[in-house]
């Protein structure tokens, strides 16, 4: 345990010096601030308070921004190590491969905790201006920030996948963009297609929820809106989100963390220095 | 502290090592030379399970390469070190004392210890290449290892800090330390090591002390006569040697026949001023032996 927190020190501290700390922060501040600025979220529910209308846009918001800051802290873990000629040396301690790992893996999720904790700080202090009966939204604001945090976790790992596979950080770059892609836009839009294409038959109502749970992001999604009063835009997710108990999608979202890290072992173990 | 046996190592066509076979006791300094490309920095990457040999058996401190005790009980220091250029010299030897159970509080110690005190709150990226190499010693250094693995430790390194770099060494196999190291400068490792391996294309040429290494070799010894310019031909023709100059006469002989031949020049008396004897070098020895071989 000493030697994985020996790790995370470390790339903590490298990731201050890289600037990724002040990036990750400002970014999520500045997208809360702009979310709050912006007034209420598209649905406006009625009688809901300002903090849970403030979470369910920015459940919207995390879908997008948390992979992309997890993908872009993880892509280099690896093949940043492997370029630079640094793997082999520590290689040789008496530390796993696991701990290694695990080490990045705290530091990076520390990291995405801090800009998760400063983007939701300012959006609740918003809401809390405009609106005094806002403490009914916290604990949907205390679920948004765990659940993004899972979500955080399980593109941490796959993102530390991604790199150990590639070895070279511009492959691993071009990679975790597709990652993104394909789990965070593309997967939905496929979704979606096929969704109209059925036209609500037996696809719709039986297979479509459980696809959406095959995606950590759709996962994170489901169960934010399913945990909260304020229920979300699209109607085919607020509709899985009603088949779909909240305690399922929160278990699915910590079992894709998990999976996530073991991915990572398993790719970071193949690797050669 | 250290057994290779019969090992062999294979990149597709390539045979990088061949049958190596080469120990290292406790308090022993091994230089390992060898042409680019021979084979040296695979065999330390395969006694420290960085790739697998292909086959052959290596032993490390009593485990198997890469298990906890052996890596436990070795430093390595890998050729062209590199570290985070991030991070401080004195952050980065601090992680690496932490990750072998050692206080971080060591590191200013440690980097004193290789010259390196005055740029420890640095970060390495600003450090210049013999600089980063120091930060290699440097955790090479950490926790006493039983056995030191090190790739080219003196490349990049100033005359002065090579020198403090083997007394280092010197030290450390006094108290018990076995140390394998590779090296392209032959005169460093002549004085400073006690036995010489040699690789070539992946074979083990050579591997003994360098006394014995020039008792097998057997080549010849050189020397040098100083004479006067009035007696420098009388001397070349008695002697039977090559007149190299107006005062010099060179002379080569067989190991066996060097006490003979230093008679003869004794009797010479007066005609001569001076006699130098030049053992064959540890250059003449490696491409002697590096020769052999491809025949
Ligand atoms: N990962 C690898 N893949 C393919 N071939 C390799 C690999 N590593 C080493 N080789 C080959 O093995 C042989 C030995 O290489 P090695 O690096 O051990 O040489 P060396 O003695 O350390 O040379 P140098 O003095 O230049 O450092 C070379 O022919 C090299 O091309
Ligand atoms: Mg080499």
């Amino acid at each position: 345990m000493t030697r994985v927190m020996a790790g995370a020190g470390s790339e903590i501290r490298i990731a201050m010096r890289n600037r990724w700390v002040a990036i990750a922060v400002a970014m999520m501040a500045l997208f809360a601030l702009v979310l709050s600025a912006a007034g209420s979220a598209p649905t406006g529910q009625i009688g809901a308070d300002k903090l849970s209308v403030t979470v369910a846009s920015l459940t919207s918001l995390a879908v997008y921004l948390v992979p992309l800051l997890a993908l872009l802290m993880s892509f280099d873990a690896v093949a940043g190590e492997i370029e630079r000629g640094t793997l082999p040396l520590i290689l040789t301690y008496p530390v796993s491969r696991g701990e290694i790992l695990a080490g990045k893996f705290l530091a990076h999720l520390a990291v995405l905790g801090i800009a998760l904790l400063a983007g939701y700080g300012v959006a609740a202090v918003a809401a809390f201006a405009f609106d005094p009966g806002a403490a009914a939204g916290l604990p949907a604001l205390v679920r948004l920030l765990l659940s993004s945090l899972l979500l955080g976790a399980a593109f941490l790992g796959a993102g530390y996948a991604v790199s150990a596979v590639s070895r070279r950080p511009g492959a691993a770059a071009g990679a975790a963009i597709g990652l993104w892609l394909v789990f965070v836009v593309l997967y939905d839009l496929g979704l979606l297609a096929a969704v109209v294409a059925d036209g609500g038959g037996a696809f719709t109502t039986g297979v479509f929820p459980w696809l959406l749970l095959a995606n950590p992001a759709d996962a994170f999604r489901l169960y934010n809106l399913a945990a909260s009063e304020a229920a979300g835009a699209a109607a085919g997710v607020a509709g899985a989100a009603q088949t779909i108990p909240p305690a399922l999608a929160l278990s699915l979202l910590l079992v894709w963390a998990a999976g996530g890290f073991a991915l990572a072992l398993l790719a970071f173990r193949r690797v050669r220095p | 502290m250290l057994t290779c046996s019969r090992v062999t190592r294979t990149f597709g066509a390539v045979e990088a090592l061949r049958d190596v076979s080469l120990s290292v006791a406790e308090g022993e300094r091994v230089a390992l030379l060898g042409h680019n490309g021979a084979g040296k920095s695979t065999l330390m990457k395969t006694i420290l399970a960085l790739i697998p040999a292909t086959s052959g058996e290596i032993r490390v401190a009593g485990a198997a390469p890469g298990d906890r005790a052996a890596r436990e009980a070795t430093a390595y220091l890998p050729e062209n070190a590199a570290f985070h250029p991030a991070l401080t010299g004195r952050e980065q030897i601090a992680l690496y004392l932490r990750l072998r159970g050692e206080p971080a509080s060591k590191a200013g110690s440690l980097l004193e210890r290789v010259g390196l005190e005055q740029a420890a709150d640095r970060r390495i990226g600003t450090y210049s290449k013999g600089m980063r190499q120091r930060v290699g010693l440097a955790q090479a250094l950490i926790g006493r290892p039983r056995l030191m693995v090190l790739d080219e430790p003196t490349s990049g390194l100033d005359p002065v800090s090579r020198r403090e770099f083997y007394a280092i060494l010197a030290d450390l196999a006094r108290d018990g330390t076995a140390i394998l190291l590779s090296s392209h400068a032959l005169t460093e490792v002549e004085a400073r090591t006690d036995r010489i391996a040699i690789l070539s294309k992946g074979r083990l040429v050579a591997n003994d002390t360098l006394a014995n290494l020039r008792r097998e070799a057997g080549l010849p010894i050189h020397i040098q006569v100083a004479a006067r310019p009035e007696t420098v031909g009388d001397v070349a023709r008695r002697l039977d040697g090559t007149r190299v100059n107006g005062v010099r006469v060179d002379l080569t002989c067989a190991h066996g026949d060097k006490l003979s031949r230093l008679g003869q020049i004794a009797g010479l008396g007066g005609m001569i001023e001076d006699v130098e004897v030049i053992p064959p070098s540890l250059e003449d020895l490696y491409t002697h032996f590096s020769r052999r071989a491809d025949q």
